[in-house]
C-alpha cells in the first residue's frame, strides 16, 4: 500500500513538474516576446470587431503588419524577433501581431489564415519550411494582403512580393575573396584548407560550402577534407580533433561554418598543440559573428568572422514603405551582412566585382552585436 | 579442440570480432595508402598549448569519445535485462541534467559566464539528483503502473529535452569555468571522460560480481512472475534498474556538457539513446530481457564510437555512420539469429558425418 501511495505521489509530482514547466515562459526574463505570445490568441478573438472598425482604424495610421516567426531555438533567432519588434512598434506607427510557431509548419500557416481573418494591411512570414505554401498565399492575394517572406525561402510560389534575407553564397564568396586578400598581404602562397561544415542540406551550409568552393577552385587552393560538424560545438570538436591527426602539419586554413564549431574547433587544436588565429600557424575562419564569437576575434584567436545578419526589420520596413507609397519593391533583397576582424587582418576585398568593407572589432561592436 | 570450443561458446567473442572487423579497416586502409598500417594505433606524446602533456591518437579518442555511450549502456544493459524493455529517454535525460547542471553553475537567465555562481559538486549533485528523479520516474511507470517500458520512456524522451530548453531560458548556456572544464578534460595525460567511465564500470561490476544484484536483475528480466513467488522484490528491482539507467544519463550529461562547456539543450544526447540500445545488442545481450554480458555491452559502445572514428580517419562524411552501423548490426544480429545457428549446426554436424562416413 505504501509503495502505492508512492508511486500515486511520483507520478503527480511529475505531471506538477511538467505543468510547471509549461507555465514557466510567461515570466521569462525575455518579457518582451512572451507578452506578445499570450497577446496573439486574445488579439485573434478581438478580430471581428476590429475588422469592421478597419477601415477607420487605417485613417487613424497605425500600419497593422502580422508576424509568423519561426520559433526561438538560437540566440540568432531571438535577435530576428526583437529586431521585428522594435521596428514595428506602436511608436513607429505599427500594429504588430506577432506569433511563434515553434517550429511547427502547420501553425504557422494556421498564423497566416489568422492574420487574413484579422485584415492585417502585411504579413511577414519566415518560413519554416520551404514548400506547401501555394494554398496559403492564395488566399492572401485574394484578400488582397502583400506577403513579405524573410530569411528561409519559399520554394514553389512566388505570391510574395519580397523575400527579404542573407545570402549565404555571397558569405561563403566573401570569406573566400578575404582570404585570397589576407593570404597576398602577409605572402602566403600555398593553402590548405580544412572546412568544418554545418548540418549537411541546410541552406547555409550549401551557401557557405559552395562560395567558398567556388573560390578555392578558381585560385586553385587544396581543400583537404570537409566533414560535417551539424553545427554544434561537440560535433566541431571532435571533427577537428580528427582533422588533427589525419592532416597534422599540412594545413593552414581552418572555415568553420558557424561560430559554435568554430568553439569546438578551438579546444581540439589546443589539445592538439596547433595555434591558431592572426600571426599563428592556422588561419581560423567562422560565419555568424554572434557575441561569443566576436569576443574570440577580439582575443586574437578567430581570424575573420562573416556575419550572418539577424536584423532583417529595418530592410522589411523599407519595403512596407515602398508598398505604402504605391511602388513596386524588388522580388529579392538583401540584408547587409557585415565581415568581421581586428585593424591587422582587415584588407580590401570584392566578391563579384562588388568592394568589401570590414568592421574593426572593439568592445563597442561586441556590445552593440545582438 | 577443446580450447576452440571454448572460445567459440565464450560470449564476448562476437562483440570482439565486431570491433577488431572496424579496427581492420583502418589498417587496410593504412596499407593501401602507403602509410605504416599500424599508425591508426600508434599514441604518443604531444604538447598542447593549455593542458601540458597528454596521450595523443586514435585510440584513445576512440576511448574518450565513447565514453558517453560507455555509461549510458551500463544503465541500459541493467534496463533491458531487468525489464525486456529499452529506455528511450536516456538522451532527453542527459540534455536536461546537464540543463539543471549549467544552470545552477551559471544561475538562471544567465547566458554565459566564467565564475561559477554555486560550487561546482552543487552543480554536479543537481544533475545526479535530476537524473536519479527521471529515472525513478520511469521506473515508478514501467514496474508499479505496468506501462510498457518504450511507451513510459517516450514521455520523458519527449518532454526532458524540452524542460531542459525552458531550464536554460531556451538559450544555450556557457559556462566557461576552468574547474568545469576539467571534467571533460585531461586528469594529467589521460581524459577525464575515461576515468570517470573506467570509475563506473568498476562500480557497477563489483556490486553486481559481490552482491546477488546481477543474478537477481536477470531473474525478474527471465520471469517477473516466477522470481516474485521465489521471494524477490520484482517492482523493486525494475524501479531499481530504471533509476540506476536515469544516474549514469546525468553522468553522461555531465561529461557531454563539460566537454563543450556549456548546455547545448538541443543538441546533447541527440540519438545517442539509440547507440545505447546498439551497443547492449551489439554486446550479444538479448533485447528480450533475462541474461546479461555487461562488459559485452562496453565492448559494443566502444565499437560504436570506432565507427565514427574510423569514418572520420578515412575521410568519409560522418553522416553516412549510420549506414555502416546498420551493416555491422545486420551481421551481428544474423549470426545470433536462432534460425542462423540452427543452420551452422546441422551443416557442422552433416559434415561431421560426412568425415565419419570416409574414415
Amino acid at each position: 500500500m505504501r509503495k502505492k501511495v508512492l508511486a500515486a505521489i511520483m507520478a503527480a509530482a511529475m505531471v506538477a513538474l511538467t505543468a510547471c514547466a509549461a507555465a514557466a515562459p510567461a515570466p521569462a526574463p525575455a518579457a518582451e516576446p512572451a507578452a506578445t505570445e499570450e497577446a496573439a490568441p486574445a488579439e485573434e478573438e478581438a478580430a471581428p470587431a476590429e475588422e469592421e472598425a478597419a477601415p477607420a482604424e487605417d485613417a487613424g495610421g497605425l500600419i497593422k503588419v502580422g508576424f509568423a516567426q519561426v520559433g526561438h531555438e538560437s540566440d540568432w533567432r531571438t535577435a530576428s524577433t526583437k529586431s521585428c519588434q522594435d521596428v514595428f512598434s506602436t511608436e513607429n506607427g505599427y500594429d504588430l501581431s506577432f506569433v511563434d510557431c515553434d517550429n511547427d509548419e502547420a501553425a504557422q500557416k494556421e498564423a497566416v489564415r489568422s492574420f487574413i481573418e484579422q485584415g492585417v494591411d502585411y504579413i511577414i512570414i519566415d518560413p519554416i519550411i520551404a514548400t506547401g505554401w501555394d494554398t496559403v498565399l492564395t488566399e492572401c492575394e485574394d484578400a488582397g494582403i502583400p506577403v513579405i517572406v524573410i530569411d528561409r525561402t519559399i520554394d514553389d510560389s512566388d505570391k510574395y512580393v519580397s523575400w527579404v534575407g542573407s545570402d549565404f553564397l555571397t558569405e561563403g564568396k566573401a570569406a573566400a575573396e578575404w582570404l585570397k586578400a589576407y593570404a597576398a598581404a602577409q605572402g602566403i602562397t600555398e593553402i590548405n584548407a580544412l572546412i568544418i561544415q554545418g548540418t549537411i542540406g541546410s541552406s547555409a551550409q550549401i551557401g557557405r560550402t559552395d562560395g567558398f568552393q567556388e573560390v578555392a577552385d578558381r585560385e586553385g587552393w587544396t581543400v583537404l577534407d570537409k566533414q560535417t560538424g551539424d553545427f554544434t560545438e561537440a560535433g566541431g570538436q571532435e571533427v577537428m580533433e580528427s582533422f588533427c591527426k589525419s592532416y597534422a602539419g599540412k594545413f593552414n586554413v581552418v572555415v568553420c561554418e558557424n561560430d559554435n564549431e568554430a568553439f569546438g574547433a578551438m579546444t581540439a587544436m589546443d589539445n592538439a598543440g596547433v595555434t591558431y588565429g592572426p600571426g599563428n600557424d592556422v588561419i581560423l575562419i567562422s560565419y555568424d559573428a554572434c557575441t561569443a564569437g566576436l569576443e574570440d576575434v577580439k582575443a586574437g584567436k578567430i581570424t575573420a568572422d562573416f556575419e550572418c545578419n539577424p536584423l532583417a526589420a529595418p530592410t522589411v520596413e523599407g519595403v512596407l514603405q515602398t508598398l505604402q507609397s504605391g511602388g513596386t519593391p524588388e522580388k529579392q533583397i538583401l540584408v547587409p551582412d557585415n565581415w568581421y576582424a581586428l585593424k591587422d587582418q582587415i584588407v580590401d576585398f570584392s566578391v563579384d566585382g562588388n568592394a568589401q568593407s570590414m568592421i574593426e572589432v572593439t568592445d563597442d561592436v561586441i556590445a552593440a552585436q545582438y | 579442440m577443446k580450447a576452440w570450443n571454448k572460445i567459440k561458446s565464450w560470449p564476448l567473442l562476437l562483440p570482439i570480432i565486431a570491433l577488431i572487423l572496424v579496427m581492420t579497416v583502418n589498417i587496410i586502409h593504412d596499407a593501401a595508402t602507403g602509410v605504416n598500417p599500424m599508425s591508426f594505433f600508434a599514441i604518443s606524446l604531444r604538447e598542447t598549448t593549455t593542458n601540458g602533456t597528454i596521450l595523443y591518437g586514435r585510440i584513445i579518442d576512440i576511448i574518450n569519445r565513447g565514453s558517453e555511450v560507455a555509461i549510458l549502456a551500463i544503465g541500459m544493459t541493467l534496463v533491458v535485462s531487468a525489464s525486456a524493455g529499452t529506455d528511450i529517454s536516456v538522451g532527453s535525460v542527459m540534455s536536461l541534467c546537464a540543463s539543471f547542471m549549467c544552470m545552477n553553475l551559471a544561475g538562471y537567465g544567465v547566458s554565459s559566464t566564467t565564475t561559477l555562481a554555486k560550487p561546482l559538486v552543487v552543480g554536479l549533485l543537481a544533475a545526479v539528483l535530476m537524473g536519479v528523479v527521471c529515472g525513478a520516474f520511469n521506473g515508478t511507470l514501467v514496474a508499479h503502473l505496468s506501462i510498457q517500458p518504450m511507451v513510459a520512456t517516450l514521455i520523458l524522451y519527449s518532454a526532458a529535452r524540452a524542460i531542459g530548453l525552458l531550464l536554460c531560458n531556451d538559450l544555450i548556456v556557457y559556462v566557461r569555468n576552468p574547474s568545469f572544464a576539467f571534467i571533460g578534460a585531461f586528469l594529467g595525460p589521460i581524459p577525464t571522460p575515461i576515468f570517470i567511465t573506467a570509475f563506473c564500470i568498476i562500480i557497477v561490476s563489483i556490486v553486481l560480481k559481490k552482491t546477488a544484484l546481477g543474478m537477481y536483475i536477470q531473474s525478474v528480466g527471465i520471469n517477473a512472475k516466477a522470481s516474485r513467488i521465489a521471494g524477490l522484490n520484482s517492482k523493486l528491482l525494475i524501479f531499481l534498474a530504471y533509476t540506476l539507467c536515469g544516474a549514469f544519463a546525468a553522468i553522461a550529461g555531465i561529461v557531454a556538457s563539460s566537454r563543450i562547456t556549456s548546455a547545448d539543450s538541443n543538441n546533447i544526447g541527440l540519438y545517442l539513446e539509440m547507440d545505447a540500445i546498439l551497443s547492449v545488442a551489439l554486446g550479444g545481450n538479448s533485447l528480450g530481457g533475462g541474461k546479461f554480458n555487461l562488459a559485452g555491452s562496453i565492448i559494443g559502445a566502444y565499437t560504436i564510437q570506432a565507427i565514427t572514428t574510423t569514418l572520420y580517419a578515412l575521410g568519409v562524411s560522418s553522416i553516412q555512420a549510420p549506414v555502416y552501423k546498420a551493416i555491422i548490426v545486420i551481421i551481428i544480429v544474423v549470426i545470433e539469429a536462432p534460425p542462423f545457428k540452427a543452420y551452422i549446426r546441422k551443416f557442422a554436424a552433416s559434415r561431421a558425418a560426412a568425415k565419419g562416413v570416409k574414415a
